[in-house]
């Protein structure tokens, strides 16, 4: 704990911010900046930001936290990590210094944007972001041709537990990777089984919006559903869910071998390879997701995927891995295109959908569920729909594998 | 000021509902519930005018449903006091019983201003809010969107009527408000405070033994709305149902 003599602070509040940020080591280094500006300057959504992360460093110190608190670029952070990823003293800002800033704007009684007021509210009730009814969590499994396992109703072990995620689970254009993911799970001899009704959120997004006490009840609640199970790790559909296991929860001493489907898959390319008989012509550029990517460093996994598919050619965009550039939907962004296009920022996924096109790509490849309708939404507002189609890697694999549902391919 | 504000637990429509055996009641056994809305907003309205004018919020709940969570919501946002009153079992009580024992224990409170809801998404035409009021002998208003206190125990309150009418009344308290939208949202409270609020909370509980009440009307029969003639069921896959849709707008010239 830092002592408020030692800290160059002038109030409270100020002191308060940095001292509570301190007592976590990655927190302790944001006492380092040095105030070079890299971080605003980095930010796909700094030049909207009234107080970008340095500013809001600046402000804690001089006293004037409060003004940062009642700003609405609090609630304009996507959680893409460019800043953490370029900051020259290795500060972890997007995970330390923009949950600090939001729990503290939080504890002092500002109100978050509506549309992010009810995202919590559907994750504190009903556990999933959308409002659904938990028991309609596997209501995607309808008339399946293949078995989804059940282990909240019939316990046993397997080998994967596979957590759908909610966009997965309800939003029926992602349901549909959801049914294609569990026909090439079967098509692998891969033991796999979901927790049905009693999946919840992992809360990654919480976390990051500064909703602490939502993100530990999550924590607390999802640590006790998996101690119950026997399996051999956890896979994900979801990347932001992934970041939350690998880098969130064993802070909670909540750890679990959990791998992002691409990294599952990847692991098994030579089994993989046998299945993959159908070409699908496809010219594909690949979205580095950035939890997956930038979070965790992880690039090659999805890459090996779509290049193990025949037909299909990639191709990359000038940004890409590190250097991606975010779809704008992350760390709670998916609930917030109304507060960002009011306050002056960019629909990032359009930004995005132009440099694939500038490619050359009759195809956008992702792995997230949040961006195939961010990504179909900005070809349809760029008038690219017939140009360009947005593949979540599942569905080429699918169609390789002659398990898909049609499509947009 | 002594403000009591009633918070009612509804089942959540999240989930389908379902007519129990017999055909007379909803069956509520695998139903989850929520605060009513509009009970909300009569808290949001409570605190709203604590912070402006000063005093103290007693929230008054029966227990069933997930009444706890409310309530840790409920001081988790503001107020001061929380009663919550156990009848005879854990299921929603008929309209009548509820009323008795709310207003039993809204007598011993003594409120200068009982809030509420002026209405349920399970009893529209909001029959509680006057009821309490007969029971503790006060007038009643309902449909309230605004309140604002101007001193000598006198209230300025504001009553929204159909077309956009609104009208200003001066209300002598004590008196029942039945509260249908409160002067701002109800307010977001961090989950982390309500977490606190569940550790520290103390409720003041009551047990109340309802006297037999003669119902004045029974339900006979429950059943789901028959589709009215005039509504035609358009069947069929994706394709087939969207040119239906399409071919009925341009029918009635709403699209070229």
């Amino acid at each position: 704990m830092i002592r408020k003599q030692d800290a160059a602070v002038v109030d409270d509040l100020g002191f308060n911010f940095l001292a509570e940020l301190s007592e976590s080591p990655e927190g302790k280094d944001v006492l380092g900046c040095m105030q070079c500006g890299t971080c605003s300057g980095t930010c796909p959504l700094g030049v909207a930001m009234e107080y970008p992360p340095r500013k809001i460093i600046l402000q804690a110190r001089s006293g004037h936290l409060e003004d940062v608190l009642a700003s609405p670029s609090v609630w304009m952070c996507v959680g893409c990590y460019t800043c953490s990823s370029r900051c020259p003293r290795g500060i972890e800002l997007t995970d330390t210094v923009w949950p600090a800033v939001r729990d503290f704007a939080l504890r002092e009684g500002h109100q978050p944007p509506v549309e992010l007021q009810n995202a919590f509210q559907n994750l504190y009730m009903y556990g999933n972001v959308l409002g659904k009814s938990p028991r309609a969590r596997l209501k995607w499994t309808k008339g399946l041709d293949v078995d989804v396992l059940d282990l909240s109703k019939n316990r046993q072990p397997v080998e994967v537990l596979w957590l759908v995620g909610d966009y997965p689970s309800y939003y029926p254009r992602n349901q549909k990777v959801a049914r294609e993911f569990a026909r090439i799970l079967t098509a692998l001899g891969v033991s796999f089984g979901t927790l049905g009704a009693k999946e919840k959120s992992l809360g990654d997004c919480d976390r990051l919006f500064g909703e602490e006490g939502l993100f530990e009840t999550l924590v607390e609640s999802n640590a006790e559903m998996f101690a119950k199970h026997d399996f051999e790790r956890l896979v994900l559909t979801d990347p932001h869910g992934y970041r939350a296991l690998h880098k969130f929860y064993p802070k909670y001493g909540a750890s679990f071998t959990a791998q992002h489907y691409t990294m599952f898959l990847a692991d098994r390319l030579e089994q993989l390879k046998p299945h993959l008989h159908r070409p699908v012509q496809a010219v594909a550029t690949y979205h580095d997701n950035c939890c997956v990517g930038r979070r965790c460093g992880c690039y090659e996994p999805p890459r090996q995927l779509l290049e193990a598919i025949p037909g299909v050619e990639l191709v990359e965009m000038p940004r890409n891995r590190e250097n991606g550039l975010c779809c704008g939907g992350g760390g709670g962004g998916m609930w917030l295109d109304g507060h960002i296009s009011e306050h002056g920022g960019r629909r990032l996924s359009d930004d995005r959908v132009k440099m694939a096109l500038d490619t050359g790509a009759d195809t956008l490849a992702v792995s997230c569920p949040y961006e195939l309708s961010r990504f179909e939404d900005s070809a349809k507002v760029l008038g690219a729909e017939q140009q360009l189609a947005v593949c979540d890697i599942i569905e080429l694999l699918a169609q390789s594998m002659g398990l898909n549902e049609g499509g947009p391919l | 000021m002594k403000i009591a504000v009633v918070l009612r637990q509804v089942p959540d429509l999240i989930e389908p509902l379902e007519i129990a055996v017999g055909g007379k009641a909803l069956d509520l056994e695998l139903a989850t519930f929520l605060v009513n809305e509009t009970d909300d907003h009569a808290l949001e309205q409570a605190i709203l005018l604590k912070e402006s004018a000063g005093g103290d919020v007693t929230v008054v709940a029966i227990d069933y449903g997930d009444i706890d969570n409310t309530l840790f919501t409920a001081a988790a946002r503001g107020a001061d006091h929380i009663v919550k009153i156990q009848l005879d079992d854990d299921t929603q009580p008929q309209p009548e019983t509820m009323s008795i024992a709310l207003a039993t224990a809204l007598k011993d409170i003594g409120p200068d201003l009982v809030l509420l809801g002026s209405q349920t998404h399970d009893e529209l035409l909001g029959p509680l809010g006057p009821s309490i009021a007969h029971h503790l002998g006060l007038p009643y208003i309902g449909v309230v969107c605004g309140v604002e206190p101007f001193g000598g125990g006198m209230l300025k309150v504001f009553k929204e009527f159909p077309g956009a009418a609104k009208a200003a009344l001066d209300v002598k308290t004590p008196a029942v408000l039945g509260v249908l939208a409160a002067e701002q949202p109800p307010r977001y409270v961090p989950v982390s405070r309500i977490r606190a609020a569940a550790k520290s909370a103390q409720f003041d509980e009551q047990e109340f033994d309802p006297p037999p009440v003669d119902a004045l009307t029974a339900v006979t029969e429950l059943y789901a709305p028959e589709p009215a003639e005039c509504a035609e069921m358009i069947e069929g896959d994706e394709e087939e149902v969207a040119s239906r849709v399409a071919g009925i707008l341009a029918e009635r010239g709403l699209v070229k």
